[in-house]
């Protein structure tokens, strides 16, 4: 299947964020959406979740316009994992997980043995199913992080949206969750994540589409995409590529001070 | 895939529902019995279920038992109940604990409609119905700007702005009756509806109020495990395929309803639509789908046993909204110590 993004452009109110934003990637992509903050990714992603209506252009699914279906049909074609916040109130690890079955069930129905299935099978798919009797506000910040993808997962959309799903967690969870993003492209899912990290990018994207000023600099591999040259203007800053001796395909960015 | 393991201690899940439910249950009924035998006239359970069972109106029992206490009774629980039914919807909409019933100016428009009512002299069905239909005017206020003025950015920070805008307006209103009217017969008057009392609750008040309480009451339960998701914010419960807007609006309806409606029958009684949710989510957890039920069965007994001190604590009737704020507020203080220290 194949999710394209056509001369999208909008925004908020008093400010218009995205200019004519063109791309298309297929199921079992990782697209990562690199750039500095401010750059319009958050933007361009609610508008994909049509949390934002566009000024123009459209997102197409299979060629079909998604601005006209309702809530509970896009909710079954986009998981969407926001970046991890604590809510006020102390919900079982399970209960949050089966809130992404709110699109499967009819408006008056709670979730039942089936979706409860649905959700276990998320949460050990990932390797945290110990966590499910837990309290979501006692557990650490990459713990729900996953649990988060967990609940994307049992939405059973084919496509997943994750907002920085890497900011703020500490290394070893960070490679966690990049893994996990590989893993779920390997199982047939399209993956859209945000990230500012641009090894993130060249850890886990078949593609980076590269923003600054809520533009598209470029759209390629990340080896093509991100030459020292493009990301040294998208982030406004001189920036050296250099390539791990072991791993000559991952390359990483330092910065040059002063 | 390798598992993530916290370094947090493992802490004691929640009650059963099922186990919780029957607790509170069998709690409700002791509580509601209890409350029919209290009283300057004391019944025996004996003398209780002979005059539940044969009705009389010659006998003392009978009389007491039918025109007073039951009717109280009922009343106070449709008033318990919904109270901590809509408190319990609010706190997941606004997504904030603190929140009560009367946020969207549903008590301040009703407390309104019931002093005007008294200050015009009004017989008492009028003011009750004058109550009830100021209260919704109040919220639909609200809900109007709020979707006037949120219609981009957060709409529901927008719809508690403007609640508290129309609460405080509605409050100086009610001021402004007070002040215009005579002090020695309808301020008065005006002062003791405000305060609260089931002092001259009588069946058709009941009957009267039942229908909106129920017709509140009846979608929030249907509604509960999706209020669940409003849990998360208004952006996240929309991707996760919920029509916002229009869980917002039934939920606010129905509680409005609900609020108005306590306030036509037995005045502002304020802390258990704040209080009772908190409890209710100690026992059983925040899941809606157990938490719901179980704040309405706790908030029919607090109301009770709240009303049982308010008749039998000297010789004149205590006003229920005094009561339920002195009790009220340093449970609710007991409540949040409770938290902070199971949190550190």
């Amino acid at each position: 299947m194949n999710l394209a993004v056509e001369k999208l452009s909008g925004g908020y109110r008093n400010k218009a964020v995205l200019e004519q934003i063109d791309f298309s990637f297929n199921t079992g992509e990782v697209i990562c959406l690199l750039g500095p903050n401010g750059c319009g990714k958050t933007t361009l992603f609610k508008t994909i979740l049509r949390l934002l209506r566009p000024t123009e252009g459209a997102v197409r699914l299979g060629g079909e316009d998604i601005a006209h279906w309702p809530e509970r049909r896009l909710a079954r074609t986009f998981g969407y994992v926001p970046q991890a916040h604590t809510p006020p109130f102390a919900f079982l690890v399970r209960d949050v997980v089966l809130m992404a079955r709110a699109a499967h069930l009819k408006s008056f129905a709670a979730p039942g043995g089936s979706d409860e299935r649905i959700a276990d099978e998320a949460l050990e798919s990932l390797g945290v199913l110990h966590l499910a009797e837990r309290r979501y506000t006692e557990i650490s910040g990459g713990e729900r992080q996953m649990v988060l993808i967990a609940r994307a997962l049992a939405q059973q959309a084919p496509w997943l949206i994750l907002d920085e799903p890497a900011a703020s967690l500490d290394l070893t969870n960070q490679m966690k969750v990049l893994q996990t993003v590989r893993s779920l492209a390997a199982r047939g899912f399209g993956v859209l994540m945000t990230t500012h990290d641009p090894t993130h990018a060249f850890l886990c994207a078949s593609r980076v589409v590269l923003m600054n000023g809520g533009r598209i600099l470029s759209c390629d591999t990340p080896a093509r995409a991100l030459t020292e040259e493009r990301l040294s203007s998208a982030f406004a800053t001189p920036l050296q590529v250099l390539s791990s001796p072991q791993q000559p395909d991952v390359k990483f960015v330092v910065p040059r001070l002063g | 895939m390798a598992s993530v393991v916290s370094e947090a201690p493992v802490v004691a899940s929640y009650v059963r529902p099922w186990r919780a439910h029957t607790v509170l249950f069998l709690i409700m009924i002791a509580v509601g019995v209890g409350s029919l035998m209290l009283g300057s006239y004391h019944l025996s359970l004996h003398d209780m279920f002979q005059a539940a069972l044969h009705p009389n109106p010659e006998n003392e029992a009978s009389i007491v038992l039918w025109q007073v206490r039951l009717p109280r009774l009922l009343a106070a629980s449709l008033v318990g109940g919904g109270l901590a039914l809509a408190g319990a919807a609010y706190q997941g909409l606004f997504n904030n604990p603190m929140v009560s019933p009367d946020i969207l100016g549903a008590s301040a428009g009703s407390g309104f409609g019931a002093a005007l009512g008294i200050l015009l002299g009004w017989h008492i069905v009028r003011i009750e119905c004058a109550a009830f239909v100021m209260g919704l005017i109040a919220v639909g206020l609200a809900w109007m700007l709020g979707a006037l003025l949120g219609r981009r950015g957060d709409p529901v920070l927008m719809l508690v702005l403007v609640g508290i805008l129309v609460a405080s307006v509605f409050a100086a209103l009610i001021s402004f009756t007070k002040y215009m009217a005579d002090p020695y017969d309808r301020l008065q008057a005006i002062t003791f509806w405000l305060m609260g009392s089931f002092a001259s609750i009588n069946f058709k008040d009941v009957k009267l109020s039942a229908v909106p309480i129920l017709l509140g009451a009846v979608p929030l339960l249907l509604l509960r495990w999706r209020l669940n998701v409003l849990c998360m914010g208004e952006e996240e419960a929309r991707a996760l395929g919920v029509n916002t807007r229009v869980l917002r609006f039934i939920v606010i309806l129905a509680a409005t309803l609900i609020s108005s409606a306590t306030v036509s029958i037995c005045g502002m009684v304020g802390w258990i639509g704040l209080v009772v949710p908190h409890l209710a989510r100690m026992i059983v957890g925040p899941n809606y789908r157990a938490m719901i039920p179980a704040a309405a069965l706790i908030g029919v007994s607090f109301l009770l046993l709240v009303d049982d001190v308010a008749r039998t604590i000297g010789t004149l009737e205590m006003p229920i909204g005094i009561l339920t704020a002195l009790i009220g507020a340093p449970f609710f203080l007991f409540l949040l110590v409770r938290q902070s220290r199971s949190a550190a």
